[in-house]
């Protein structure tokens, strides 16, 4: 262990209030970030769950659709002349909208609807906890999930409720299809939600698209584009990134999670900041007796840097316990925070560069010494 | 006379500019010869430590020129500088200024790691370096478990176990007793035994001349005087004890 760390270590853990108060401040602007950066995960993940679920090969949209949520309409009457299409396997249609879910009780709520051919490769429910998916074929049945129960008024399998006066009963229940907009999802099949939601037959909100392997996407697309001028082609991946930077950059929200992480890593550069600097201006004889005896810059720098270097450790170190305790915390909820081993590196990172660059006060700081003043303290 | 290690020639000193401006040293000439102890007398404000700063090449000279064995280092930028004091000089000072988180061997072995020396060899010599001073019983002490001897023993030892050219000592008796003050003396006179090394020692206390093989005076930024030590040798200079010795006689 060179000399310079060992110094550098004492002297930091030598004034324990001061390295209290800096690995507090670093635990919080850390904490900051990566809960900001989590939720910013977590938002992206929420808000392509049903187009993760759904996978097709390509989606068939009307054209300028911001996100899955996009009522947009296209003519689904359209289906045959895409099955055509020389590399097509199968096209379903699926109805998506919102409507209002009547309790027996009286009380209404917004629901959102999510409709699919259940014989076909649509978007059905999956996590089924009770009941199923097939069910879903009898008249007025619906899967809700468990979680919405209070929600819903439901109390399981049998319940009761009306979607636009028609009733409706729950053949089965998921378990962690939660919206990020707090909507329950209904699932049901496609024609009954075309009621639900009030559209005509003729329409759907998209299709689905599978290909036969070996099929070239490219001119699929464009051979399915062809017929129909105002609808658009995506593949999984490009309505994955339109609909989550719609969510995340087009309303807002991801701007304001970046800010706060921001705000966080400001924080955090400004307590390590003082903190360096406090620590280099009452430990300044010793930088200066180090410069008397000759050592180098580079080797003065390394006491600073390795203050810096500890303090990014220990406080990530601490950071990081908070921070799976709040992943375990937000799991189960509508907005989990997502820490991946990725985010984890990258926050490291950024802390240690965040510690490093705060030292650079307390660098200039020791550029200034004078080694004379050894001989007149 | 051994060959000389460190010459003045012709220095001077402005500091300070305008209404502060000082003349601190005016044509100040001084050679330190090896396995000698020169002392280095005169009264406050005389300019012993602008002297002192520009032969430990931590300030540069108006004017005039430094050389250390020969190599002069005129025009040298600070890290310049800096090497020169890491390869050459060894410095002891009035209030030790030793690191306090550190231990006396940790202490010792800093002016090694300066120079890229680590690991078991550094460690090694560190601790020779306190047995030569007495102190090898004060290894993983904190300067705060020292007294104030012992603290300036270990800064003997940090400023000796880079074998440097030459050991400037700024007032190394005066945070000292008169006891400790002649041990630390001693130590110093042993150390300036070795024709290699030179010993250079700024002090005011004129009890202490007697450890020296030559005395300069300084008044007013100039050398009134210099002053051979009545014989060759420093009067209390005793062999640098190999052991403990220096233990026994300062506590």
């Amino acid at each position: 262990m060179p000399l310079n760390f060992t110094l550098a270590s004492r002297n930091l853990f030598h004034d324990r209030i001061r390295f209290v108060a800096t690995t507090i401040g670093i635990v919080f602007s850390v904490v900051l970030v990566m809960v900001q950066m989590g939720l910013y995960l977590g938002f992206g993940q929420m808000v392509t769950k049903m187009i993760d679920q759904a996978s097709p090969d390509l989606w068939v949209m009307r054209s300028g659709t911001k996100c899955f949520e996009d009522p947009s309409l296209i003519d689904a009457r359209k289906r045959d002349a895409y099955l055509a299409v020389k590399g097509v396997a199968d096209v379903n249609a699926l109805v998506i909208g919102f409507s209002d879910w009547h309790m027996a009780n009286g009380a209404i709520t917004p629901v959102f609807i999510v409709g699919s051919n259940l014989k076909g490769d649509g978007l059905k429910p999956w996590n089924v906890v009770a009941g199923s998916a097939q069910s879903l074929s009898e008249d007025g049945a619906v899967a809700v999930d468990k979680t919405y129960s209070e929600r819903l008024g439901t109390s399981g399998l049998g319940s009761e409720a009306e979607i636009r006066g028609h009733a409706v009963k729950v053949t089965a229940l998921t378990d962690g299809i939660r919206s990020f907009t707090t909507t329950p999802y209904v699932f049901v099949d496609m024609s009954r939600a075309r009621t639900y939601v009030g559209i005509p037959n003729t329409y759907a909100n998209y299709f689905l698209v599978k290909l036969k392997p070996g099929a070239n996407v490219d001119q699929v697309r464009h051979d399915i584009e062809a017929q129909s001028p105002t609808n658009e082609v995506l593949t999984t991946p490009e309505f994955r990134d339109r609909s989550r930077n719609f969510w995340l950059f087009g309303t807002g929200a991801g701007v304001a999670l970046f800010a706060g992480a921001l705000l966080g890593v400001i924080v955090g550069t400004v307590i390590v900041a003082q903190t360096l600097y406090s620590s280099t201006k009452d430990h300044i004889d010793e930088f200066a007796t180090l410069r008397a005896m000759g050592s180098s810059n580079r080797y003065i720098y390394g006491v600073i840097i390795y203050q810096a270097l500890l303090n990014a450790v220990v406080g990530f170190g601490l950071a990081s316990l908070v921070g799976f305790a709040v992943v375990y915390f937000t799991s189960g909820g509508a907005l989990p925070v997502v820490i991946t081993p990725l985010l984890m590196s990258a926050i490291f990172l950024l802390t240690v560069v965040m510690c490093i660059v705060s030292a650079f006060a307390a660098i200039l700081r020791v550029l200034r010494i004078d080694p004379v003043m050894v001989f007149t303290k | 006379m051994n060959d000389p290690i460190l010459e003045a020639k012709n220095v001077s000193s402005v500091l300070g500019s305008g209404a502060g401006r000082v003349q601190a040293l005016k044509d100040v000439n001084l050679t330190l010869h090896g396995g000698e102890l020169t002392m280095l007398m005169g009264p406050s404000g005389s300019g012993k430590t602008t002297l002192l700063s520009i032969l430990g090449f931590m300030l540069t000279p108006t004017s005039g020129s430094v050389c250390i064995r020969g190599q002069s280092t005129e025009n040298g930028d600070a890290e310049t500088l800096a090497r020169v004091r890491r390869e050459h000089i060894g410095l002891i000072f009035q209030s030790y200024h030793l690191f306090p988180t550190l231990t006396a061997a940790e202490n010792v072995q800093v002016a090694l790691d300066v120079r890229g020396e680590a690991g078991s060899k550094a460690r090694t010599r560190s601790h020779d370096a306190l047995a030569q001073v007495g102190l090898s019983h004060k290894i993983n002490s904190y300067p705060r478990e020292m007294s104030g001897g012992e603290q300036q023993r270990v800064a003997i030892a940090r400023a000796i176990v880079s074998t440097p050219s030459v050991i400037l000592a700024d007032e190394p008796t005066a945070a000292l007793d008169s006891g400790n003050g002649h041990a630390i003396m001693d130590v110093l006179a042993a150390i300036a035994k070795d024709p290699s090394r030179s010993v250079l020692v700024v002090t005011h206390d004129s009890r202490l001349t007697s450890f020296s093989s030559r005395i300069h005076s300084i008044e007013d930024g100039r050398i009134v005087g210099e002053q051979p030590a009545a014989g060759s040798c420093p009067v209390h200079a005793t062999p640098l004890p190999p052991n403990d010795a220096v233990r026994a006689e300062t506590g």
